[in-house]
């Protein structure tokens, strides 16, 4: 359960960067946002296994403001992981390919209902499970998303909330000094 | 600090360096007693914690194995993680939010006071309040509670100013910051509170009382203390007139030592502690160590909990400041009218974007769930904790194939929910509903069990030794020399955070050691 952060440097460069970088790579494969925004180098899954991920990742915690960039550490996380673990490179493969299967166009390319159905149908397995927990961790722990929620995150570095809003909520009535006595 | 010969058999060797194990062996010390404090993590600092939920979940939580087993929440949501405690120098007050409540006077005699519960094994401790008393004031004094010894209470932090206004709209007296051992004014070398969010990942600004940055200090300065991180008890050993005689451990390399000691006290929280007894079973102890009534292990208790979490129209930013900010007291009375015995506490609790995904609704999905994340920064949440029921069969035992990294059986933990406890759960979650309601909350979410972080009562205090495992000092029935010094010690639990309370076992239990020493009874 090691916090599994965002690789700023592997997918936040441009395309024709990722693209120079791709011979490095095990896979060979990599995975590119349409736009060109983002891209992500691929150690073990191929860019139909990646992009089915990222689209799974996105339907398990849809958040309509956060852009793609934004679920693509979960699939780095898995992709990495399945890099130097067999059982995980297949349950992912075989999960994808499951997908596929359920009806007769690519997971991917189905609309958001049908992929929802088939998801739903699946939920208590090992695949959709392995993914669910790795997006749970991958998406939330993530700097760049906690400013999507309102979560300002560590404090420490800036002396804490003391000074810094811990009780600046002004819409309901003030507790008394009693209750709650002014900080020291 | 001391280096204690392993063939030196005159020093009282202490497993576990958390609020049991690290209060006693300061309190040995300072009396002269030499002690050997073994403790299974590493040695962190205010320096070395981090404010990252999972980077600090990962540097000082108890991760090795563990299995579950029974019908609780818990079982399901978190398999292989029953407790949420810590493997550190320190122990779980590295981790712990600093409520320090002293348990009320009927909690010490639930039997007498709830009479014959069906499928309890309730029992009245061998103590009473009233000869705690001197021993809570000298704990709240040592770890600077407030609203204790003319200290201040914390300042509220907007999370607090929700329930607050909730409770005191439903008509709630009891409602304040509550009795926190996090300084509100510098106090004992340390700073006032920071407010900085993360207590439970260890406190940075060092405002929170841990062993790890007062007792263990203070004991080392004394020159009587031998602390040795990264040591992990395998087995205690016997002599031939069935007294304990040393420990064995693996030290930081991996290799097995034994420690020799005149006595040995056990706070390795209510998993391990159990375990080590039960491990340490051969000989004259067949069974487990000090284990002839059969109670080892059993009687787990982990206090019924959950949460209420509500969104409101404007924004709260709970996670800013103290973890535990504020307290409602009015349910933590016993009134069986409520369908249940025993009370329950209401205390203000947050989470991180990263821990509050993963515990909100453990396992859920879909547009529901991250609609409610999306509220995040509009949520206000309180944690109840209140009594559970003992029951003989939810217990630790050691797993029958499953080894951990010394080749010892890993413990399984089996909890069954007594209807007592559901019906409180239940009544907890509409209360705290009804705080958040008050205030005008536009959604409220009852969130299931975190893993256990109160762990109690494996190792019970009984009068008379066919009932339990220890006396009301500690000291088990069954070996003279061989003490329980942690919450496993716990006769019931009361509704109360229970810190407070080992940490006062913990000072008595030095001074009855030290008598004893003195007169040669061990």
């Amino acid at each position: 359960m090691s916090k599994k952060g965002l690789n700023r440097r592997q997918f936040l460069q441009t395309s024709s960067l990722a693209a120079a970088g791709v011979a490095a790579t095990a896979s060979g494969a990599v995975l590119i946002a349409p736009d060109g925004a983002w891209a992500l180098q691929l150690n073990a899954f191929d860019e139909h296994t990646a992009r089915t991920l990222l689209v799974m990742s996105r339907r398990i915690y849809p958040h309509e403001s956060l852009g793609d960039m934004y679920y693509v550490p979960v699939v780095e996380a898995l992709d990495s992981a399945a890099n130097t673990d067999k059982d995980l490179n297949k349950l992912m493969t075989e999960g994808v390919a499951g997908l596929d299967s359920a009806m007769s166009l690519k997971w991917v390319d189905l609309s958001e209902g049908s992929q929802l159905k088939i998801l739903t149908g699946m939920q208590d397995g090992a695949f959709f499970q392995k993914v669910r927990g790795q997006a749970v961790v991958s998406l939330y722990n993530n700097p760049l998303a906690w400013r999507h929620f309102g979560y300002e995150g560590p404090s420490y570095e800036y002396g804490g909330y003391l000074h810094r809003g811990f009780d600046d909520l002004k819409w309901l009535p003030q507790p008394s000094e009693d209750a709650s006595p002014k900080a020291g | 600090m001391a280096t204690i010969d392993l063939t030196d058999s005159t020093p009282v060797v202490v497993i576990g360096s958390g609020a049991g194990g690290g209060t006693l062996a300061n309190e040995l010390c300072q009396k002269g007693i030499k002690v050997v404090l073994l403790e299974a993590g590493k040695r962190e600092s205010t320096e070395s914690f981090q404010n990252d939920e999972w980077a600090s979940f990962g540097q000082i939580s108890w991760l090795d194995k563990r299995t579950t087993s029974g019908s609780w929440q818990v079982a399901k949501d978190f398999s292989g993680l029953p407790a949420w405690i810590c493997k550190t120098v320190g122990g779980s007050t590295t981790h712990w939010a600093g409520a320090s409540l002293r348990l009320q006077e009927h909690e010490f005699k639930a039997k007498s006071t709830y009479g014959a519960i069906e499928g309890a094994n309730l029992l009245d401790w061998p103590l009473t309040l009233k000869e705690l008393e001197p021993y809570y004031d000298k704990a709240e004094d040592k770890m600077g509670t407030t609203r204790t010894h003319g200290i201040p209470g914390l300042p509220g932090n907007n999370n607090f100013k929700v329930m607050y206004t909730g409770a005191k709209r439903l008509g709630y007296k009891g409602v304040h910051t509550g009795r926190m051992s996090i300084n509100s004014r510098p106090r004992d070398g340390r700073d006032a509170c920071w407010q900085i969010g993360f207590c439970f990942q260890g406190c940075k600004s060092g405002a929170k009382w841990s062993t790890l940055y007062t007792e263990i200090p203070a004991a080392e300065e004394t020159g009587n203390l031998d602390l040795r991180p990264q040591a992990q008890a395998l087995k205690i050993e016997t002599d031939g007139n069935g007294k304990v005689s040393g420990v064995l451990y693996a030290d930081k390399d991996g290799k097995q030592q034994v420690q020799k000691a005149r006595a040995v006290c056990v706070a390795g929280n209510s998993i391990e502690t159990p375990r080590l007894l039960l491990n340490s079973a051969g000989g004259k102890f067949p069974d487990g160590l000090a284990n002839s009534s059969g109670q080892v292990g059993r009687n787990y208790m982990r206090h019924m909990t959950g949460s209420v979490y509500a969104t409101f129209d404007r924004p709260v930013n709970m996670y800013r400041g103290t973890t535990m900010a504020g307290i409602i007291t009015d349910e933590s009375h016993s009134d069986s009218k409520r369908g249940f015995v025993g009370g329950y506490e209401m205390e203000t609790l947050s989470l991180g974007v990263p821990f509050m995904a993963a515990f909100l609704d453990p396992g859920a999905w879909g547009s529901e769930f991250t609609a409610a994340m999306d509220m995040y920064d509009h949520m206000a949440g309180m944690w109840l904790v209140g009594e559970d029921m003992p029951r003989e069969n939810n217990r630790i035992t050691l797993h029958g194939s499953e080894k951990d990294q010394y080749g010892l059986p890993v413990p399984n933990v089996h909890f069954d929910d007594h209807p007592n406890d559901v019906a409180m759960r239940n009544h907890a979650f509409k209360a705290g509903s009804a705080v958040y309601s008050a205030a005008g909350s536009t959604k409220n979410f009852e969130v299931p069990p975190y893993p256990s972080t109160h762990n109690l009562g494996t190792c019970r205090m009984s009068e008379k030794a066919s009932d339990g495992v220890c006396n009301k000092f500690g000291q088990t029935h069954d070996v003279k020399n061989l003490f329980v010094s942690d919450g496993s010690q716990f006769t019931t639990g009361g509704a109360e955070n229970p810190t407070l309370t080992i940490v006062t076992l913990a000072i008595r239990q030095a001074d009855y050691i030290g008598e004893q020493m003195s007169k040669n009874e061990i």
